[in-house]
């Protein structure tokens, strides 16, 4: 099953290194990793989606605690939660692919932020099923660069991960 | 005042009261070296080789209850301790090393003797620092000794580049440190160790597995107590010997791979089995699968959550430090006034001493050759029992473990996570600097023995009479016995040809060296070599080459699926 992982971890040169060594050391599966320090800048906020049996998930969390400069672990698809991504999409927009790769965007609520003669750069945000979704729906010719920051996640509601 | 780090890194290992750095000098720890030359309080062991500086600061806390502590150069200093360090760590040893750095400067410059220390070492250390500024060093060697020697033990490293050790900064040594990311759990859930005592009052064939654990927390007593009071059979993991008396009659001998009959049998047999500081790993109950064939209730003590469930799933999971949680449940079973069903109890003794009765260690001992388990049985008899042994890696280690009843725990020194030949000398020499005039006996094997010979040098510089025991038998014995096992007898380089005269060997660093070829012979020479007080005894004992470790439950077998001798084959 797949897994949405949030870790806060010292923000401390390394860090990262200890938490992807522990993945690959165990032979755990890291589909994506996000990482970037938190209104405390003296803390770092990771988002992991990893893919396992419960039995592996449940290794993942107490390997991940056990090192010294995580903070805090929480699997964050035991509950409710909202995953978001963002895609920038780099795509060649001439003649009536212009007005239809525009439409598509819309539809999706991306945002076209970079505008040349013969291309378009599209702005999306969604979670990786919606992005999967608008890569399939242009025609893959046009495409001429991706890229993903990987997922981040956050708990619905009353569920705060924090000091 | 204003130190230099140097100075500030010496005078904290004061602070921590460490009585012996194992080490070896080299350009990035040259201003270390000289902080040590000027001061008295902490003594360095010149070691041969650096791996053998991790080992013995390792066996000096194995054998004791303190954080060991080594010192090695920067590159190939650090790339020769990683077996140390790997070993200690696979283990839980406490321990805290110091590797020198190129300066900071030269970092990424691909420096001479430049190697990515925190790098290399992350995987089989507990933690890891790089010090950048000479005002951080004294509180992070705090937190390494912290680290180290808190929840589940484990081996810290602190990397010091040489300009950090020049640089000036104010010392003063913290008396405490405290983390926010790391606060090891000590007392266990209240909740869950009722369940606990509750289901080994209704056991009806109880069962308690004790590891390494035991020792590493120094809860012998309290365990001792738990199988006392429970009535109830005990075995030790090979890291656990020692951990409960092994001339008990509650013991049943060692577990697992070329563990005794009767406790694996009981292992798998009970109704209720409480693991105690142990892991359930691979070479302790076979193939989990079939560990898993017979329903028992599993009650698993232990520091590390992720040790819990991690092979074997348990029903009641107590995370916490082994004396706090021991403390609780004997508390809890005094203020019970239930008892084990005495009957029920009387007829499991029943069932395991009919175990018992196939007297699984037996041998055919031999008035031609030596056989390899005689020599360890005599060596027991002559040190009543109560000698410090360390062991290599192989069949003598396994022969060891089996026929050398420890009574006590930290007296039993071997590398049972990683394996690591090599050991024995090292081992032995942090064990007698930290007990001078205690018998230290080493278990090798001429193949082990050679890995780390060199430090027969260092043995006779520091006046270490350790009694070398080698069980000669002129090939890799363990490889030989799977050779012949699994492989039809094609013993593809297991034969060590040319081998050194061992006894003229030790002569040459300035040691006794026997050569023993008669069984008549072994216990006479035992003696005179532990009669030797002050002299290093190196024996040389020619053993039966063809002799193998039985029980031996093969790989990925169930744990009472184990041939008892070679006719079993």
């Amino acid at each position: 099953m797949r897994h949405v992982i949030s870790v806060l971890i010292e923000n401390e040169a390394g860090a990262l290194s200890r938490v992807s060594g522990l993945f690959s050391a165990r032979g755990y599966n890291i589909e994506s990793l996000t990482v970037a320090p938190t209104e405390d800048a003296s803390l770092s906020r990771m988002t992991i989606i990893s893919t396992g049996s419960d039995d592996i998930i449940e290794q993942i969390t107490k390997q991940l605690n056990k090192l010294i400069e995580v903070v805090k672990v929480v699997d964050l698809s035991e509950a409710a939660h909202i995953e978001r991504e963002l895609m920038l999409i780099k795509v060649r927009a001439t003649g009536k692919d212009r007005e239809e790769l525009k439409r598509v965007s819309d539809i999706f609520r991306g945002r076209i932020i970079d505008v040349t003669d013969s291309t378009y750069v599209i702005e999306l945000t969604g979670n990786t099923s919606k992005l999967d979704s608008f890569v399939g729906a242009i025609d893959s010719s046009l495409i001429l660069e991706t890229v993903r920051t990987g997922v981040s996640g956050i708990g619905r509601g009353d569920r705060i991960l924090r000091l | 005042m204003l130190l230099s780090g140097a100075e500030i890194v010496v005078r904290c290992l004061a602070e921590e009261k460490v009585e012996y750095v194992f080490g070896y000098p080299g350009g990035a720890v040259l201003y270390l070296y000289d902080e040590l030359f000027k001061q008295d309080k902490v003594r360095h062991v010149l070691v041969r080789h650096e791996q053998a500086a991790i080992h013995a600061a390792d066996a000096y806390s194995r054998s004791t209850d303190r954080v060991g502590v080594a010192l090695v150069t920067s590159g190939p200093g650090v790339t020769n301790a990683i077996t140390g360090i790997a070993t200690a760590h696979m283990d839980s040893i406490p321990m805290v090393i110091i590797s020198g750095q190129v300066p900071t400067a030269a970092i990424g410059q691909d420096a001479f003797q430049e190697c990515d220390t925190v790098g290399i070492t992350r995987p089989c250390v507990k933690h890891n620092f790089l010090v950048k500024d000479a005002k951080d060093i004294a509180v992070t060697i705090k937190k390494a000794f912290f680290i180290a020697n808190t929840g589940r033990p484990g081996p810290v490293l602190v990397d010091i580049p040489k300009d950090i050790t020049i640089a000036k900064a104010e010392y003063e040594y913290p008396k405490t440190v405290s983390m926010r990311s790391y606060n090891p759990i000590t007392k266990g859930h209240q909740g869950q160790i009722k369940k606990a005592v509750q289901l080994l009052l209704e056991a009806k064939r109880p069962m308690i597995y004790a590891g390494g654990g035991v020792i590493l927390s120094d809860s012998s007593e309290k365990l001792t107590k738990l199988v006392r009071t429970l009535g109830a059979p005990c075995t030790n993991t090979l890291m656990g010997l020692g951990a409960y008396p092994a001339t008990d009659k509650q013991f049943v001998g060692m577990l697992g791979m070329h563990g005794n009959y009767e406790a694996n049998m009981a292992m798998q047999y009970c109704d209720v089995l409480i693991a105690i500081g142990a892991r359930f790993d691979d070479r302790v109950i076979g193939n989990p699968a079939d560990f898993a064939r017979v329903a028992r209730k599993i009650i698993h003590i232990d520091i590390d959550p992720s040790s819990i469930s991690k092979r074997v799933k348990v029903d009641v999971p107590i995370v916490g430090n082994l004396s706090d949680v021991l403390d609780d449940i004997l508390r809890l079973l005094e203020a019970s006034n239930e008892r084990p069903d005495q009957e029920a109890l009387g007829e499991w003794w029943k069932q395991i001493d009919e175990w018992r009765r196939r007297d699984c260690l037996k041998y055919k001992q031999s008035d031609e050759i030596i056989k390899p388990q005689f020599v360890i049985e005599k060596l027991w008899e002559v040190t009543k029992g109560d000698a410090f042994v360390t062991s290599d890696v192989g069949q003598h280690q396994m022969w060891a473990a089996q026929y050398y009843k420890f009574d006590k725990p930290r007296r039993w020194l071997n590398s049972g996570g990683l394996g690591t030949m090599g050991v024995g000398i090292p081992y032995g020499m942090g064990v007698q600097l930290a007990h001078p005039g205690s018998p230290v006996a080493v278990v090798t094997g001429e193949g082990s023995v050679q890995m780390n010979i060199q430090e027969l040098s260092t043995c006779k510089q520091y006046r270490l009479p350790l009694k070398i025991c080698s069980l000669n038998n002129r090939y890799l014995g363990m490889v030989r016995q799977w050779q012949e096992i699994i492989h039809g007898n094609r013993y593809s380089e297991s034969y060590m040809d040319s081998l050194p005269d061992f006894a003229k060997l030790a002569e040459a660093y300035g040691h006794v060296g026997l050569r023993i070829e008669k069984p008549g012979d072994v216990e006479g020479a035992l003696r005179e070599a532990f009669k030797r007080k002050n002299d290093l005894v190196f024996l040389d004992f020619q053993v039966d080459p063809t002799e193998n470790v039985y029980p031996m439950v093969m790989g990925g077998k169930g744990l009472t699926d184990m041939l008892l001798s070679s006719e079993d084959l």
